[in-house]
């Protein structure tokens, strides 16, 4: 494989920035116009919010009325109004609790699914190139883990929203019931502040430590499980075990400092409470005596003080949920605006119907920036013909296929490929991409049925056409053989199936599809000979009548095809057939001796039978 | 339940973080149940001294530093709720991982081949934690909530019954049912992962398989694909936190009823003047200790029912007996000459169909043995016997005339060297892996192992040379690099018996050169036995050993076997034979349609 293997060496300290700063301009930006389709749904919930957080500080206020109105004054009627009113309000914020929580999930749920569409569907615009760098863990978690941050920064978000909004009455209903006294019971919110603002970047620390604690136990537990045989087998268990439980004890290190570090600020939050309160009923008693402040009012105010801590406290929670959303926010938009390097010209044309001529024309090639894979390449392939590639690995075989696949673009000025005549920069990716199959080294099947997996993107191939195309390489009989036949649903990517059988889909699915030229990497893993010769009948099939460019291995391919092309280095070195390149004592018949030719001593000679 | 049990008594063995979280437990609730008494007596000698009663001043001082005294005790007792509940739960999942990890690698493979790694990993992440929130929410907090219950009933009942009955009576009820949501919330939370999981696996799918993907211009189907499970996961996960804001709504609506009824029942008491302004002021804070607990009874429901399921599985790994038992007298195996014997050997992975029947062989110090044969013909059963990664159903296997039964695992292993036929590198140093098994080799070792198994110099150009950390199962070297790393691993060992499984799989042929020219210099002086499909592997050995159905169908010598053996000889035509005409005599025959004929 010839595929640029300088991917970024993915290690277990690799840990991404999982924080950002909590207000990052772009990443809102960009994320307003995937609110917009919502506005409606968005006016109801902040209503719905501004109405519970209402009726949730006018309950203790509702108390204050009922007692210094009337249950000092012996009214029970007026009493049975107050309670009345009351229980209105109770279900009133009932009611909007359910329609702020469920709108704004219904809301974020409708952003989150676009988001991953719009995502999915981007990394189906991105070329090969894109993905040669990027692996696929990472992207995994862009698609998964980046949209969970949003997903919890959106449940977060509206706690947040009532949060403030509560504490925002809570300081009103203070102020009025009586504004001295008020500012006494807040008078211990700077401290706590304070000790917020020195709790919550050693919260955030700490928070990071056990994420990677436990991910670095879980790793090693995994690896441990994966390679078990080879642990068994060279006796590392003991060694494993101590190793293992360092880790393990580092994550229990973590973890205890970390509830220490919460749990922490417990008994400072109760303590300031107790302040509070402890001021209300001092200062109020007072204030009670002197008749400045009733009973009732006295009573909201214990209520309330003991409200107005817990959102205080959940506010630095959300701080640290908010400085990931936007981490995230940042690494999804990073995905978004990342440009497709391959892209049909604005005039591409439709491919019609082609007899299957393939031509590279002085075609140099290099991956972003790196050394030429291919260096000025000239050849002319023939409809109908059969073309091996051989030659030594990293001679440039895979690329030169995966350039009239289009997988990439032959950069301008540096050659063309073109089919049957037409330059295929200047066609649709589409339209070519209809007209050539491949079937990749190592067979690539999806989980469903054999018949999507045959069928796959072409829903207009008919349930004859997918026999056919078994028929024709041979995969029918062992179809008909499992019990549910055609519907036989592969897990997995068909790890039920044997590696033979799974080559021999996937050359059916290469057929059905019938394409005019057919890519084929040949597998080199060793499949034993009963598949082996199973496949080789296949494959004289499959070629038959089109254009084929096999990236060769086996001798019996290699003999059989009408041209063989000899790559090195990145340059055609012969070209010619197996006789020809055999007489021609150059690369090929090199490689040939060397590859072939290792037990020619040992072999009995023919005619000794 | 049982298995609750048993975690209950692992989490025993800390017993002072068990104590300490309990008795800091029950002062949390006595310092909490204490406040409302403090506050309802504030207001009633203030409600006294509005009357012309005593001294009010003092007696609000003293109330309020009395306030202040509980509750900052309530917060230092919190705190060591919280502490030591946490630390008791962390110290046995702690030894519950190290026991879980431990037990996991010394189980047979029979044991790792039925179970998945993602099932076992699932166990130790998900299980595991289900035990954590167990520990702390279940044995610590659960006893904690039921007497915050009990006893706010109590003083609530006491100071007024029947409006303390009024408040009271509903809520095990409401706890019911709140639980009962929270468990079908669940659920459905179930499903949700599951369809994110379906839609992740699109995802991986259209990510591993891009090349297919773009070969067959599929890009609008896979968003078709996608866009399904997409809606799915967005439709469940709305279901699911419509019910979840339903039960919260609910959840705040029982405690302002309760409320209403205090205030308007409490308050006819008060006009009545059975009851106090105080007495009021104390049942609305009591109401609020209350209803806490139901509010979590919940999340104690599912703690519960979450660590039922989660107990049950842990310990359905953590109960498993290996297959591979060690006998308690076994001795110690020396440093081998290296003869193997089989004897009547058969086994079978199930009851019902033996994989090896009635193997017999013997092969002497030094001598190479390959195998071949179809998938399943029971070649790699056999060299697994030979380590004990498996024990034979009858027969047996000797070395140097030593039953391996009778010796201990890590001895016997020590004088196998094996090479598995998946290649497994561990995200480790290049150094570190090849010094897998002899972890205190010097660098000179672990280089001359290198250079033997014709990796030196590859290794030489990489910018970091032999401290080049392995990505992920290795990624980062090539498949044919990947296994002469692991030939290497072997070397090192320099054990006198050597097992090469599948060696040469899926490299191209310039490798597969390289890796025969290594292993003519590993083999010699050892016993070796050698796994391979391709014949130019395998045609040097001292003996080759058709295998199929489990039994050895032929055997002898490549000349030998070329002319006696119609298997062999087929296995070579198919392999070999063109190139080999064309050598002879420079025949020019259509193999190609020949061999298809």
């Amino acid at each position: 494989m010839s595929q640029p293997t300088s991917k970024p060496a993915s290690t277990n300290q690799a840990e991404e920035e999982t924080f950002g700063t909590a207000y990052n301009g772009r990443v809102i930006a960009r994320f307003l116009p995937y609110l917009t389709p919502h506005k409606g749904s968005v006016a109801v919930a902040i209503t719905a919010t501004l109405v519970f957080s209402a009726t949730q500080i006018s309950a203790p206020w509702l108390i204050k009325i009922g007692i210094d109105e009337f249950i000092k004054s012996g009214n029970f009627s007026g009493l049975t109004w107050i309670v009345a009113l009351f229980f209105g309000a109770a279900i009133i914020n009932w009611m909007s609790s359910f329609i702020q929580n469920y709108t704004i999930a219904r809301v974020g749920q409708g952003i989150l699914f676009r988001l991953r569409g719009d995502m999915f569907a981007h990394l189906q615009k991105l070329s090969l190139g894109y993905f040669d760098k990027t692996e696929v863990g990472r992207i995994m978690s862009r698609v998964q883990g980046d949209v969970f941050q949003l997903q919890e920064f959106l449940a977060v978000a509206i706690v947040t929203a009532g949060e403030v909004l509560s504490l925002i009455g809570i300081i009103a209903a203070l102020i009025l019931l009586n504004m001295e006294l008020g500012l006494i019971s807040m008078s211990v919110w700077p401290l706590l502040v304070l000790v917020v603002i020195f709790w919550q970047p050693l919260a955030k620390i700490s928070f990071i430590r056990v994420r990677k604690a436990m991910s670095t136990v879980n790793g090693a537990l995994n690896e441990n499980i994966t390679g078990v045989r080879v642990v068994q087998s060279m006796n590392r268990q003991d060694r494993n075990l101590q190793l293992f439980s360092e880790k393990n004890r580092e994550n229990l290190a973590a973890s205890t400092q970390a509830t220490k570090l919460s749990s922490g600020l417990i008994p400072l939050v109760d303590t300031l409470t107790a302040v509070s309160i402890g001021a209300v009923i001092f200062f109020g008693s007072g204030m009670v005596s002197n008749n400045t402040l009733e009973i009732g009012a006295l009573i909201a105010f214990i209520l309330y003080v003991q409200k107005f801590f817990d959102p205080l406290r959940n506010l630095t929670m959300q701080y640290t949920q908010l400085q990931r959303a936007m981490a995230s926010g940042e690494r999804i938009f990073e995905l978004l605006n990342i440009k497709p390097d391959l892209l049909d010209k604005e005039n591409a044309q439709e491919l019609p119907t082609v007899k299957g001529e393939i031509q590279f024309v002085n075609v140099s090639f290099r991956y972003s920036a790196g050394e030429d894979v291919l260096k000025n390449i000239n050849l002319h392939f023939l409809p109908g013909e059969t073309v091996a590639i051989v030659g030594p690995t990293g001679a440039g075989k895979t690329t030169l296929t995966s350039l009239f696949s289009r997988f990439y673009d032959v950069e301008k000025g540096r050659g063309s490929v073109l089919i049957d005549g037409h330059d295929i920069r200047d066609i649709s990716r589409i339209s070519l991409a209809s007209q050539v199959s491949m079937v990749p080294q190592e067979p690539f099947l999806f989980s469903g049925t054999i018949a999507d997996n045959i069928r796959y993107n072409h829903t207009s191939i008919t349930n004859q056409d997918i026999v056919n195309a078994t028929m024709l390489v041979g995969a029918h009989d062992f179809i008909s053989d499992l019990e549910d036949g055609y519907n036989t649903y592969l897990h997995e990517r068909g790890v039920n199936l044997s590696m033979g059988e799974r080559q021999l889909l996937s050359f059916a699915r290469a057929i059905a599809a019938d394409p005019r030229i057919l890519i084929l990497d040949e597998a080199t893993a060793n499949i034993d000979s009963a598949t082996e010769s199973f496949i080789q009948k296949a494959l004289k099939q499959v070629l038959k009548g089109r254009t084929a460019v096999v990236i060769a291995h086996r001798l019996s391919t290699i003999r059989g095809a009408d041209k063989i092309v000899v790559l090195d280095h990145g340059k055609v070195m012969e070209v010619g057939n197996h006789q020809s390149l055999l007489d021609n004592e150059g690369l090929y018949a090199h490689l040939y001796k060397m590859n072939y030719a290792a037990i020619e001593n040992t072999a009995p000679p023919r005619n000794f039978e | 339940m049982q298995g609750l049990l048993r975690i209950a008594r692992l989490s025993l063995s800390h017993k002072w973080f068990l104590f300490g979280a309990y008795a800091c437990t029950a002062s949390v609730t006595a310092t909490s149940l204490f406040m409302p008494h403090l506050v309802g007596q504030a207001i009633d000698s203030l409600a006294l001294n509005l009357r012309g009663g005593a001294d009010a001043f003092k007696t609000s001082l003293f109330l309020a530093l009395m306030v202040l005294l509980a509750n900052s005790l309530r917060g230092i007792f919190a705190f060591g709720q919280n502490y030591f509940g946490e630390c008791l739960s962390q110290h046995t999942v702690y030894k519950l991982r190290n026991r879980f990890y431990d037990h996991v690698q010394n189980l047979s493979f029979g044991f790792h081949d039925k179970q998945h790694t993602g099932n076992l990993m699932s166990r130790a992440i998900t299980d595991v934690e289900a035990v954590r929130m167990f520990i702390n929410a279940g044995i610590v907090r659960t006893p904690y909530y039921i007497a915050m219950f009990v006893f706010a009933a109590f003083l609530m009942i006491n100071l007024d019954w029947k409006l303390g009955i009024a408040c009271v009576a509903f809520m095990p009820l409401v706890a019911v049912i709140s639980g009962l949501s929270k468990v079908h919330l669940r659920r459905i939370w179930l499903r949700v992962q599951e369809d994110m999981s379906e839609l992740s696996n699109v995802l991986q799918e259209n990510l591993t398989g891009v090349k297919v993907v773009r070969a067959f211009a599929a890009e609008e189907f896979e968003k078709g694909k996608f866009e399904g499970k997409n809606q799915k996961v967005t439709r469940d996960f709305i279901r699911a936190e419509r019910i979840a804001s339903l039960n919260n709504a609910s959840m705040i609506l029982v405690l302002l009823a309760a409320t209403g009824i205090v205030l308007w029942y409490g308050g006819s008491r008060v006009i009545d003047g059975h009851m106090t302004a105080g007495q009021l002021a104390q049942f609305f804070l009591y109401l609020q200790l209350l209803v806490m607990p139901v509010r979590q009874a919940g999340m104690m429901i599912n703690s519960f029912t979450r660590a039922l399921t989660a107990s049950v599985r842990l310990f359905e790994i953590l109960d498993a007996k290996s297959d591979v038992q060690e006998k308690h007298e076994a001795i110690s195996l020396p440093r081998v000459e290296g003869t193997v014997k089989f004897e009547k050997v058969t086994f079978g992975y199930t009851k019902n169909s033996l994989s090896l029947n009635d193997i017999n062989l013997e092969v002497l110090p030094g001598q190479s043995v390959a195998l071949l044969g179809t998938p399943g013909s029971g070649k790699s059963t056999l060299v697994n016997l030979l380590s004990r990664f498996y024990d034979v159903n009858s027969g047996e296997i000797t070395i140097d005339g030593i039953n391996v039964r009778d010796v201990t695992l890590k001895s016997l292993r020590q004088n196998i060297g094996f090479v598995q036929q998946d290649v497994f590198l561990f995200s480790a140093s290049i150094r570190d892996n090849i010094a897998y098994g002899k972890e205190n080799a010097s660098m000179e070792d672990v280089i001359e192992a290198a250079k033997i198994a014709q990796l030196h110099n590859q290794i030489e150009n990489l910018e970091d040379g032999y401290e080049t950390i392995l990505g992920e199962r290795g990624s980062n070297l090539s498949g044919g690099q990947q296994q002469r790393l692991s030939l290497a691993r072997a070397i090192l060992l320099d054990p006198p018996i050597l097992v090469l499984d599948d060696s040469t799989s899926s490299v191209d042929a310039q490798t597969e050169e390289l890796i025969r020219i290594a292993l003519e210099e590993v083999m010699c002086n050892r016993t070796t036995f050698i796994i391979a499909n391709r014949i130019s592997s395998v045609h040097m050995a001292d003996q080759i050993l058709v295998m199929k159905n489990g039994k050895i169908a032929e055997r002898g010598t490549h000349s030998h076997l070329v002319e006696t053996s119609p298997i062999y000889r087929e296995i070579y035509d198919l392999q070999l034979r063109p190139q080999k005409e064309v050598l002879l005599d420079h025949e020019v025959h259509d193999i190609y349609n020949r061999n298809l004929a």
